[in-house]
């Protein structure tokens, strides 16, 4: 490596970036047990990316950890096996069985239990099971009304619950890092980015994404007006459905059957921000699981959601 | 746009951090989902949105209601308040803005205080109908206070009197009277309406009078971020990266000024030297790197470094002192209390802290300095503080990272203060300890004892004095030199100016601890029997002694109980008012979360009890 690709980064790139490598020291100097969340999408490559700079030449002092659902992308499972061994990382990867023989999917049980059991309930076993202290999400303040109030560090009670009005206010860079027994810390070092900085940033330090967000003709349905990709046998037909193949690509990934396609010929970085900058609906939009009634982003993390 | 001129764009543009103030309905969120639609950053599905919320919780009418954009948590809609600190992005061509989105509500001081902590620039909104208000001040007193020093004054809702130039003026000249007093390096003056968008992003044609920018384009040309490349260097360490014998490496975030390879630096605290080796990031090594930039630091010398310490120039040291000035703002719902002991964050150094005076509280309204006791929930007072060990420090006007800490209860670890060094006070200074040439361990020797405090705990009448007399008679019995401390031999002498507030009962319990300690020093085993309700300050006592000297043994009896006995008659006066703040009547008592020992009244004699303590402190290897 070489000083060449710091010198690429605009200023506000930079900024940004040593600012989210402050926050990822922080919680590695002040925090016992420490986990990052890894969700396989591009917020989270950017985070990996991030922590693996912060503590260069030493390597990450904490484990990654995937809550899977059983219904990523297959694409997705196979990119996250790949950078786990790229990149020799401590992967943990968690499913919540008493889900999976439940029998909740997405498909049969809707997106909201679903995403109640498989990412919500799987994520807090996960964080009692290994007594994690402090967990890194990927999650940006631009992304949605509730987030904007989001803190930095972001006060758990006992039992994972988020209290909006229990927050602790955040000055300077000067976060408050003390909590109790049975409490925990989420933190969010990409606070400050935006969508657009995100690929800004991937683009800049060429990093690797999930292929899903390239272009490319896939097997697709439409349900309640978004296209949805066929990616295994479980997904229902109509009787006589055909899926047709179609030009998308994807802006968030999560369950196959929950994330919306959109239709793009962009092949490479350098079109996908291109197509961003003309585009006139918000990245969420293709996220099923935030529409499902008002304000529901709220109520999910006071559940203990991301 | 190709991908090489987008570069470029980005390339040109820096970051302005800015926060919104104003009062309830002053339109500030308005402003910004304004900002958001000029800037072309609303979607097509958050307009459908909008236009369903408008209906739903709008305030006008069919139109779409920009503020509910910004808007967010539920709770905060069906009331019509924003609560809570949010934060949002847009961008120009020529600019990135970070917007602090700052509540106007009386009790949300502390908020405005947070987005103002990591802002640049701030834009005070004024109603054009109600013109400067004392909110209006409030904020501007607290934007300055943080070290804000680029002031834009929006008086909004121009559109409502008529787009009139004599409103406008007479606003502005009330204001500038105002804010002469609170050292702003600039202060722009906007007429707009953030509902219709004049002087926003486009310039009025309601306004021919006006001949200044638009906000935006202020927004875009001003040059406000700190200086913080032109001051001295400062760099606190943050993490310790030593993956291997061969690398030791002070990693952290450069807080002011400039750092190159063979620099020469010093330790604040400790005076040590060295110079810089390496300047190490995941990039590759740099020859020099300024404020802002998270780096790795190697030196040439191994000295002893860690996490907290502050590394700058020889020729331009902070200061390094353990009582010094500083404002304080207080965010706590639990009122602050001189004497009490909280932890104080200070870059990255945790230390314990305390006031040890208030030297005057500001009323944010009127800036007058007033005389007072605690600080409330978003009271802002200066005060002198001690923390328990030195610390490198520069004046808060002089270095934003340097001089800036905030208090943390040690109970409910809630961020309980926003402090703002102003002077190290030289008092302390002088004091040097010495050490006596009879120490501690020579002084027990003599009587072949283990000093110790026994702090007794409890409510009035539970039964504290009682017990600690019975085992002082027994300790005295088997040749040990004791003392007791109690209400009766302290209130009367030594604590014969204090009351029975919570500032005064801090204070009783802070002086005894003191007291304590000497006896401790002296080799004696010090009974200590007070209700002494609040577990800061029992925890402030244990921490004056080393660790085993302090045994915590609380008098369990429920309050009925004691109002049953009630030996002295005061529950009874307590009830009828005759006695105010009285512990468990309208005066809280916090119960130990671990004493280390605990005797239940009820149902048993003091004289057993006495011999029950006895037994146990044996046990402990106390010399009872």
């Amino acid at each position: 490596m070489s000083t060449v690709t710091a010198a690429q980064l605009s200023p506000h790139l930079r900024r940004l970036e040593a600012e989210s490598i402050a926050i990822i020291r922080e919680v590695a100097a002040s925090f016992r047990n420490p986990v990052m969340l890894y969700s396989i999408g591009k917020d989270s490559g950017v985070m990996l990316h991030l922590a693996l700079k912060a503590f260069h030449p030493g390597k990450l002092p904490f484990p990654l950890l995937h809550v899977d659902t059983t219904w990523k992308f297959r694409e997705m499972i196979a990119f996250r096996d790949w950078m786990a061994r790229e990149k020799g990382l401590d992967l943990v990867v968690h499913i919540n069985q008493e889900g999976v023989e439940r029998g909740i999917s997405p498909v049969a049980s809707g997106s909201a239990l679903h995403t109640q059991v498989m990412k919500t309930e799987g994520l807090k076993q996960a964080l009692d099971k290994f007594g994690f202290d402090a967990a890194f999400g990927g999650a940006r303040r631009d992304e949605e009304k509730s987030r904007a109030k989001e803190r930095i560090f972001s006060f758990r009670g006992a039992g994972h619950a988020w209290d909006p009005r229990n927050q602790r206010p955040e000055l300077w860079s000067l976060y408050n890092t003390r909590i109790r027994q049975e409490e925990s810390i989420r933190v969010f070092p990409l606070s400050n980015w935006t969508e657009f900085d995100v690929w800004d940033y991937v683009l800049a330090e060429r990093l690797p994404v999930v292929p899903l967000y390239f272009a490319k003709q896939r097997p697709v349905v439409k349900r309640s007006g978004t296209w949805i990709m066929v990616d295994d046998e479980r997904y229902p037909l109509n009787p006589g459905e055909v899926p047709e193949m179609r030009w998308v690509r994807f802006r968030t990934l999560g369950c196959y059957p929950l994330s919306g396609a959109v239709e793009s010929r962009a092949e490479t970085l350098e079109e996908i921000i291109a197509e961003m900058r003309g585009a006139r609906t918000s990245e969420r939009q293709g996220r099923l699981i935030d529409t499902d009634e008002d304000a529901s982003m709220e109520k999910k993390k006071r559940e203990g959601y991301f | 746009m190709d991908t090489n001129a987008y570069a470029a764009d980005q390339a040109t543009r820096g970051l302005l951090r800015f926060l919104t103030c104003g009062s309830v309905d002053d339109g500030k969120s308005t402003l910004i989902g304004r900002l958001l639609y000029d800037s072309q950053l609303i979607m097509e599905d958050q307009l459908s949105s909008l236009e369903k919320d408008s209906r739903k919780h709008g305030t006008t009418g069919e139109e779409i209601d920009l503020a509910l954009l910004v808007d967010g948590l539920e709770a905060e809609r069906q009331q019509g308040i924003t609560i809570d600190v949010a934060y949002r992005f847009f961008n120009t061509p020529r600019r990135s803005f970070i917007v602090a989105d700052t509540p106007g509500h009386e009790q949300y001081t502390r908020n405005m205080a947070t987005g103002a902590s990591n802002s640049d620039l701030a834009i005070i909104l004024i109603d054009a109908r109600k013109g400067v208000l004392t909110q209006t001040k409030r904020h501007s007193f607290i934007c300055s206070l943080l070290g804000i020093r680029n002031i834009v004054v929006a008086v909004n809702k121009i559109d409502l009197v008529g787009f009139s130039q004599d409103v406008f003026d007479r606003i502005v000249g009330d204001y500038l009277t105002f804010a002469t007093s609170l050292g702003f390096h600039s202060i722009v003056p906007v007429p707009i309406s953030a509902r219709y968008g004049d002087n926003v992003t486009t310039r009025s044609g309601n306004m021919p009078w006006y001949r200044g920018t638009t906000l935006v384009n202020y927004l875009e040309t001003v040059d406000a971020e700190a200086e913080a490349v032109d001051r001295p260097f400062r760099f606190s360490v943050q993490w310790v990266n030593r993956p291997n014998l061969d690398f030791r490496g002070f990693s952290g975030t450069i807080g002011s000024g400039r750092i190159a390879v063979g620099d020469q630096v010093v330790v604040a605290a400790s005076g040590k030297t060295s110079r810089v080796a390496r300047i190490v990031t995941a990039d590759g090594d740099l020859p020099g790197a300024g404020a802002g930039d998270a780096v790795t630091l190697t030196l040439a010398d191994e000295i002893d470094i860690a996490r907290g310490d502050l590394l700058c120039p020889p020729s331009q040291r902070p200061a390094v002192a353990d009582q010094f000035a500083a404002h304080i703002l207080w965010m706590d719902e639990e009122a602050m209390l001189p004497g009490r002991q909280y932890l104080m964050r200070i870059g990255n150094l945790w230390t314990p802290c305390s006031v040890t005076s208030i030297k005057h509280r500001i009323d944010v309204n009127t800036l007058e300095h007033q005389a007072a006791r605690s600080i409330e929930l978003n009271g802002i007072a200066f005060c002198n503080l001690s923390t328990a060990k030195p610390v490198p420090f520069d004046p808060y006007e002089e270095n934003r990272s340097t001089g800036a800490f905030i208090l943390v209860d040690r109970f409910t670890n809630r961020t309980a203060a926003a402090g703002m060094i102003a002077f190290p006070l030289r008092r302390a200074t002088n004091i040097h300890h010495e050490s006596n040439l009879v120490d501690k361990q020579a002084r027990a020797a003599l009587t072949g004892q283990k000093p110790a405090v026994l702090w007794f705990t409890g409510l009035s009448g539970s039964g504290k004095s009682t017990i600690a007399k019975l085992v002082e008679l027994e300790l005295n019995r088997a040749g040990r030199l004791t003392y007791i401390l109690d209400g009766d031999n302290v209130r009367h002498g030594l604590n014969n100016d204090l009351g029975f507030t919570d500032t005064d009962r801090v204070e009783n319990i802070r002086r005894i601890g003191e007291v304590a300690k000497l006896f401790v020093d002296a080799g004696v085993i010090v009974l200590c029997s007070f209700i002494s309700p609040f577990r800061a300050e029992r925890q402030m006592v244990r921490e004056l002694v080393e660790q085993g000297e302090f045994l915590e043994i609380f008098i369990d009896t429920p309050i009925e109980e004691c109002i049953r006995r009630d030996p002295k008659g005061l529950y009874a006066k307590a009830k009828s008012g005759a006695i105010p703040n009285f512990t468990g009547i309208d005066s809280p008592y916090e119960p130990p979360t671990a004493p280390e020992i605990t005797l239940t009244t009820v149902g048993t004699s003091p004289e057993a009890l006495a011999q029950d303590l006895l037994r146990q402190l044996r046990e402990r290897g106390h010399s009872a």
